[in-house]
């Protein structure tokens, strides 16, 4: 059914720290490692030896510039996926209700064998969060790896959505939204996490923790006397007399 | 947006064989027999050479009964539903005329129909707030206007092809207007598609991608305004040739299939642009 669900039991979702997150891309290639071979039709790649090539991937990693005048510009890393909106206006497009989100925790899942291939999906989420597999046809997205967070034939260390398992700077962070103690609540309050593109009224789940404000070194630099004052007297005048040879 | 020609096809071909459909219904010419049956067909086949053209479209196309199920949310699930209902009960219609019934109720019926298939079809466009270029009530009134336009001209109906066309011609010039600064206003930046905007001025260094992606062969497409102007221009200039034909010409067979290609011509184009030139929020995330 493509009618969203008024409430939601939890509220499963990301909190990605933009001030931890290197750009490695790990997540993303482990993202597609867990996803190709799981869930759903494979993740699957167009001429990948050849020149005109392309591929389905759940998440990818931006990188930005940040510039301000008179100030060192900034970079930073931006890992983008499904935000597992509220009111998801993916959810609610789609013709045949492949598209559902889950009443028990919140995930935006498509049901591949109910998928036409439409596309509008794609088109009415503003995060590019959706990619449709060109071999299968099918619309493929973040599934927050609800095959791994719910298994019990892995062991518990590894019941997280894999992105977060694998993300070597710990800038990703799994839990439930709806518990105000939860870790993701608790670290969004303490971080200002923050909503992409607020203003479309979709509520994401996910939260994006700003980049913390740099180091600034301006406040030491009147002490730091990096000019050596001219020497006076006997020694002064000897290197004065030495400079001109 | 990706101009898809299955697309284009679909939204120009099925919006002229509906508008004729208004145009039958509503008895715009009063026609029995044959000729009721060539209408009928002429409009029918036009609505369903476009439905067909929207399933190449598809992924999966083998799986689209499964479309007809979600019209409490879904305007592509009512655009799917209202325009088989309006097929079968213009098709009655015809057959009813053929035999020389006309049950003008029934002609109304499936008019009202025909034409909430036209704003259905509109809407799955209009309602994306994330295109702002669409994301405007007059986007299912350009739609109509050219629907119920291509209508009269296929039925002959001079004043009322007139009206429509000189009608496409300002709603048509209104939706580019608003169009133009559509997506500035819609308050959606690099800045806020980041959340980034209040460290500074936000620009993409590098993509997360080197090849093309669905996202970006899809979405993020940039139509040079050069060439988009050009086209604008080559619109406006059908839309006035299709109206000084009605109004100036002795209306005779060959000047109204004049008008008539003219018409699908300008539908063609400007329904080309529709796509290419409306930018996604998604690109945001690509502006370097």
């Amino acid at each position: 059914m493509t009618t969203l669900p008024q409430h939601t039991e939890k509220k499963l979702g990301l909190v990605i720290d933009l001030d931890t997150c290197v750009g490695c891309h790990a997540c993303v290639i482990s993202c597609k490692e867990w996803n190709t071979s799981q869930y759903g039709a494979p993740l699957s790649d167009q001429n990948p030896y050849g020149g005109d090539n392309g591929g389905t991937f759940l998440n990818r990693v931006h990188s930005y510039e940040i510039t301000k005048e008179n100030m060192a510009s900034q970079v930073v890393h931006f890992p983008r996926s499904c935000l597992h909106c509220e009111d998801a206006p993916c959810v609610t497009v789609c013709p045949t209700g492949a598209s559902y989100k889950r009443v028990e925790d919140g995930i935006v899942l498509v049901n591949e064998p109910d998928c036409i291939g439409c596309g509008l999906c794609a088109w009415a989420c503003p995060y590019g969060a959706r990619e449709m597999d060109a071999d299968a046809g099918v619309m493929k997205k973040c599934t927050l790896c609800v095959d791994r967070i719910y298994n019990e034939n892995i062991p518990e260390i590894d019941r997280i959505p894999s992105c977060v398992r694998t993300c070597p700077a710990g800038a990703r962070h799994f839990g439930d939204f709806a518990d105000p103690q939860s870790n993701v609540s608790l670290l969004s309050d303490k971080r200002n996490g923050v909503e992409l593109m607020p203003e479309l009224g979709t509520a994401p789940v996910n939260r994006y923790l700003p980049p913390r404000p740099r180091d600034q070194i301006d406040i030491l630099a009147p002490l730091l006397d990096t000019e050596p004052a001219q020497p006076g007297g006997l020694l002064g005048w000897v290197d004065r007399m030495l400079e001109r040879l | 947006m990706h101009p898809a020609k299955s697309i284009i096809a679909f939204t120009s071909l099925s919006g002229l064989g509906f508008g004729l459909m208004v145009l039958i219904g509503l008895g715009l010419p009063q026609v029995m027999g044959w000729p009721a049956l060539v209408f009928g067909l002429l409009a029918v086949g036009l609505a369903g050479i476009g439905l067909l053209a929207s399933l190449l479209h598809l992924g999966n196309p083998q799986r689209f009964l499964k479309a007809f199920t979600q019209w409490r949310t879904s305007w592509l699930s009512r655009e799917a539903v209202f325009s088989m209902f309006t097929m079968m009960l213009f098709a009655l219609h015809i057959g009813l005329l053929f035999f020389g019934i006309r049950l003008i109720f029934l002609g109304y019926l499936a008019s009202a129909l025909a034409v909430a298939t036209i704003v259905c079809t509109a809407m799955i466009y209009a309602q994306l707030r994330t295109i702002p270029r669409w994301n405007t009530w007059l986007t299912p009134v350009l739609f109509l206007a050219f629907a119920i336009t291509g209508g009269a001209l296929v039925t002959a109906q001079i004043y009322l092809g007139l009206a429509g066309s000189a009608l496409v011609l300002v709603v048509q010039i209104a939706h580019w207007a608003r169009g133009r600064r559509a997506l500035e206003r819609s308050g959606s930046t690099a800045g806020t598609a980041t959340a980034l905007g209040g460290l500074g001025t936000v620009r993409m260094l590098e993509s997360p991608h080197t090849a093309r992606n669905y996202v970006t062969s899809e979405m993020v497409n940039h139509l040079d305004a050069a060439r988009a102007k050009r086209l604008k221009i080559v619109v406006i200039t059908l839309l006035v040739a299709q109206c000084l034909m009605l109004a100036l010409l002795p209306i005779t067979h060959a000047v109204v299939a004049g008008t008539i290609l003219l018409h699908l011509a300008g539908v063609l184009v400007s329904r080309w642009l529709f796509f290419a030139e409306s930018e996604h929020v998604v690109g945001l995330y690509y502006k370097g």
